[in-house]
């Protein structure tokens, strides 16, 4: 990671009034999203969306083709180019000829992307931006923090003193009155343009029209005022058909900023006429830069599938806290991740994408049902092909990947740490790891690991067998939660064997890009819990069932190995986390409600992996609900706890707040008890809560389930 | 001709979605009660034969030569042959929309002339005029009725201008007009 990087993040967590604003969207999207969706099939829309896009990106150079032709039968004047530097020649040749002497612009992420305000001044053009947050960026000689809302970071006090210092002296930090004056000092500024310079929401193939979508009404100004308009617009904004505009125009704005609707959307297909009579000289620029690769690449062609809300960025737990300069000049958050690795180099992103948690809360949202967090695995995978990986992290699967060495590392970690564990924490590490214990304690390494426990439990004999697959947490730091497995699967006429052979589940490889080491993982897994016959593959750790019941798949398909995905598949159908077995178990009849139970205040935290890739968030609610339990849902339960694996020893800096937050909507909730279907995040959150001196509980459902039954 | 209109559930949804994003609406049930209620609203914002007063009418199918001189003599100010200068110094503008959204409270037109757009971009007040047969439901049904064939531009306008850049505070009236009012007919006969 560079030094530049590092700082950045530092930087942008010091901000108060960067982390305040994001944090106070963020809450307020969240709800805002929510009323704007109602009574609409979101996943209807969403599934239109991809469909149309996807369908447009697999035909780019057609649709642009079919777009020249309807577009120049109206009189427009259409130029397609793959050069980001062709682009910019062609609007100062055009503003040269037509002796252009002021350009206003409309918000464009295209001319971003290109630097074009640059090219332009520098010829001597004055370039004005218009939309109010991009004027205000554009006066401070900053970029985008946000792609809808780009001057987000900045507080009324530095818009006014930007003001002041470069438009009028004396504007006070008053938001009415700055943007009252915005008006005021743009308006000559449309009146006397000779050009307009805009983007597109939406390119429609079939008519040659452009949709442009705002919430100023700066657009039609820029439209329609200056006697040029010069529309700047990325292949990936094509579409096939006029009927296409429907479902993205349903949704981007719900997206975007929580609106039924914009205030404006214009619709242009041909030039109209001017104030003077003349008709309007119209030129549509549609800019390949690399979209086309894109296109032609089997896994990143879905980004084409991009409407630009931004709402990748506005659910995510990393942005909120750090903003967009981190992520780069242009394009930020999730999606601007992958963009920038396109449209940027490869290499650009190689800081970048190490700031996804891997939460899922963007895939979920996103209305082009992108999977930006897969994506970003690509460009990690991709990276780590390219540039190899970074030497402790090589040194650490080595380990991990040796399960012997790492079994035996494990027990002498266990008799290492006697000196610093207290009531099965480590609240202190000394030297080079305490970082790692600053801001939770860390579970102390089990004595005996649950492989060797099982061994002592007396199991009944049963003809039902069911393997345990423990994961590295359950295994050594946790073996309580497998003795709970075992006692409530016993109770259902289950015996559970530990098969020895079981390693890693290779997800720690895996989300650093590392698929052959992920992949070894998983055959070493399959052929062990394939050794003898059971009915279920059971997992108490989201990551590592996800591991099991996909990742096997993909990591030996992504690396040529498929002679061996038949027993990967065979592996995953006997695959299922504990929750929904036990749920399973108790409709059955098999498991039964011990009479009279305490009934206990108790809130959920839902688990990334477990939520958004199982789809179980709702089956241990009702399981303790059905124990007797009362549940008090807290805040954001399904916002991620800053565990992410390895992510917490990675940027700890940006770990820390996300956990920060959980815990005080923890502490809000008021329930004496926090459960959880994840290991980790029961790592996470009960040593952030011991750190903090909070006496809630924090524990596995499994756990707590074990206590409830007959 | 009634004076009392009954209320249907599209135009309900319609007032209320519009009225959700600061427009207003305001119902009539004829074309002569639409220009008596612009003709006071004109009054009311002091609208005057003087630069930064003046109103500025794009031409619209309801207006024809009779009611326009009627309009004018009534209303000092009120232009019809509307320019960019004049549009540039009124404080209202007005026009006829061809559509009507409900699900969304948007009005919508087709707006290749340069002075329907001048009218609803420049003053800080626009008056939208449209009737309620034209009154569609959401944009599928609009799509089916409007087109870019036919159209080169079309413009939705769904409440005020507004902004929430600044501290992610909502703030109406940046670049186009801050106010919105949208006249709602129930029989808007074209001109004679």
């Amino acid at each position: 990671m560079k030094k530049e990087f590092r700082q950045s993040i530092v930087d942008a967590l010091a901000n108060p009034n960067l982390s305040g604003a994001l944090g106070r969207f963020s809450e307020a999207y969240r709800v805002g999203r929510a009323k704007a969706y109602e009574g609409i099939d979101f996943e209807a829309v969403r599934t239109d969306i991809a469909a149309i896009k996807s369908s447009a990106a697999s035909h780019l150079d057609e649709l642009a083709e079919k777009f020249e032709q309807a577009a120049t039968a109206r009189g427009t004047k259409v130029f397609r180019t793959n050069s980001p530097q062709a682009v910019k020649d062609y609007i100062l040749r055009l503003a040269q000829e037509r002796g252009v002497k002021s350009i206003v612009k409309s918000k464009s992420m295209a001319t971003e992307e290109i630097h074009l305000n640059k090219h332009l001044e520098k010829a001597g053009i004055e370039v004005r931006e218009t939309d109010l947050g991009e004027w205000i960026i554009q006066l401070a000689h900053q970029t985008p923090s946000h792609m809808v809302m780009p001057a987000i970071h900045m507080t009324k006090e530095e818009v006014a003193e930007v003001f002041s210092e470069n438009v009028e002296q004396g504007q006070q930090p008053d938001i009415a009155k700055l943007v009252k004056f915005a008006r005021a000092k743009l308006r000559p500024k449309f009146l006397h343009a000779d050009m307009g310079i805009s983007g597109a929401n939406i390119a429609v193939a079939e008519t040659g029209s452009i949709v442009i979508i705002t919430n100023e009404g700066n657009a039609r100004l820029v439209t329609t005022l200056p006697r040029i308009h010069v529309a700047v617009v990325g292949l990936e904004k094509l579409v096939e058909h006029f009927g296409d505009i429907t479902p993205i125009l349903t949704a981007l704005p719900k997206s975007a900023t929580a609106q039924l609707l914009t205030s404006y959307v214009s619709i242009i297909s041909g030039p109209v006429p001017n104030t003077d009579g003349s008709p309007k000289e119209l030129h549509i620029i549609l800019m390949d830069n690399r979209r086309n690769e894109m296109a032609q690449d089997p896994r990143f062609k879905q980004a084409l599938q991009c409407i630009r809300c931004a709402s990748c960025l506005n659910v995510c737990p990393v942005f909120r806290l750090v903003g967009g300069h981190v992520f780069g000049k242009v394009y930020t958050g999730g999606i601007g991740t992958i963009l920038t690795a396109w449209f940027g180099a490869l290499k650009e992103s190689s800081d970048i994408q190490g700031l996804c948690i891997q939460c899922g809360n963007c895939k979920e949202v996103c209305p082009g049902k992108i999977d930006i967090p897969d994506l970003i695995l690509e460009l990690r995978r991709r990276l780590a092909v390219e540039q190899g990986q970074p030497l402790i992290q090589k040194g650490i699967f080595s380990v991990v990947n040796n399960r012997r060495l790492f079994h035996t590392m494990m027990r002498a970690a266990s008799l290492g740490q006697k000196p610093f564990a207290k009531e099965g924490y480590i609240r202190h590490l000394p030297l080079f790891l305490s970082g790692l214990t600053e801001n939770r304690s860390l579970p102390a390494i089990a004595d005996v690991p649950f492989r060797d426990r099982i061994k002592a439990i007396k199991q009944p004999k049963c003809a039902e067998k069911v393997a345990f697959f423990g994961g590295c947490l359950v295994d050594f730091a946790y073996p309580g939660m497998g003795e709970s497995i075992v006692k409530v699967l016993n109770k259902a006429g289950m015996e559970v064997i530990f098969p020895e052979g079981q390693t890693c589940c290779g997800a720690p490889a895996r989300y650093s890009g590392a698929y052959e080491v992920a992949a070894q993982n998983g055959a070493d897994n399959i052929q062990a819990l394939l050794a003898e016959d059971v009915k279920y593959v059971v997992s108490a750790c989201p990551t590592c069932t996800v591991a099991l019941k996909q990742d096997f798949i993909a990591n030996l398909e992504a690396v040529g190995r498929t002679e061996e995905l038949p027993a990967a598949r065979r592996l995953a159908e006997k695959v299922v986390d504990f929750s929904t077995l036990a749920s399973q178990l108790v409709e059955q009849g098999r498991l039964k409600f011990k009479a009279g139970i305490e009934p206990t205040k108790f809130t959920y935290h839902d688990s990334c992996h477990f939520k958004r890739t199982l789809h179980a968030d709702q089956t241990p609610r009702k399981l303790m609900k059905q124990a007797g339990y009362e549940l008090v849902e807290m805040e954001e339960s399904d916002m991620c706890c800053g565990m992410g694996g390895s992510y917490t020893i990675k940027l700890p800096e940006i770990s820390a707040p996300i956990l920060e937050r959980k815990l005080v909507n923890i502490e809000k909730a008021g329930a004496p008890l926090v459960l959880i279907d994840c290991p980790g995040c029961v790592m996470q959150i009960g040593g952030g809560l011991d750190k903090r001196g909070s006496k809630i509980k924090v524990e596995h459902t499994a756990q707590r389930l074990a206590e409830c039954l007959e | 001709m009634s004076l009392i209109v009954d209320s249907s559930p599209i135009i309900d949804l319609f007032k209320a979605r519009a009225e959700a994003v600061s427009a207003q609406v305001q119902r009539v049930a004829t074309k002569a009660l639409a220009m008596e209620l612009i003709v006071r609203l004109l009054h009311q914002e002091s609208v005057a034969d003087k630069p930064g007063s003046y109103a500025v009418w794009a031409a619209c199918p309801m207006i024809g030569a009779g009611e326009r001189r009627a309009l004018e003599s009534a209303v000092p100010g009120l232009r019809f042959d509307v320019t960019r200068e004049l549009a540039a110094e009124a404080r209202v503008g007005i026009s006829q929309m061809d559509w009507a959204l409900a699900n969304t409270g948007t009005v919508v037109q087709t707006a290749d002339e340069v002075d329907k757009r001048l009218v609803s971009t420049l003053p800080l007040l626009h008056i939208a005029i449209v009737s309620a047969d034209d009154l569609l439901p959401d944009l599928s049904a609009l799509f089916k009725q409007c087109d870019p064939r036919k159209a080169a531009y079309i413009s939705f306008i769904t409440g005020p201008s507004r902004t929430a850049d600044i501290e992610r505070v909502l703030t109406i009236g940046v670049h186009g007009p801050e106010r919105l009012i949208i006249v709602l007919v129930d029989e808007l006969e074209v001109a004679a």
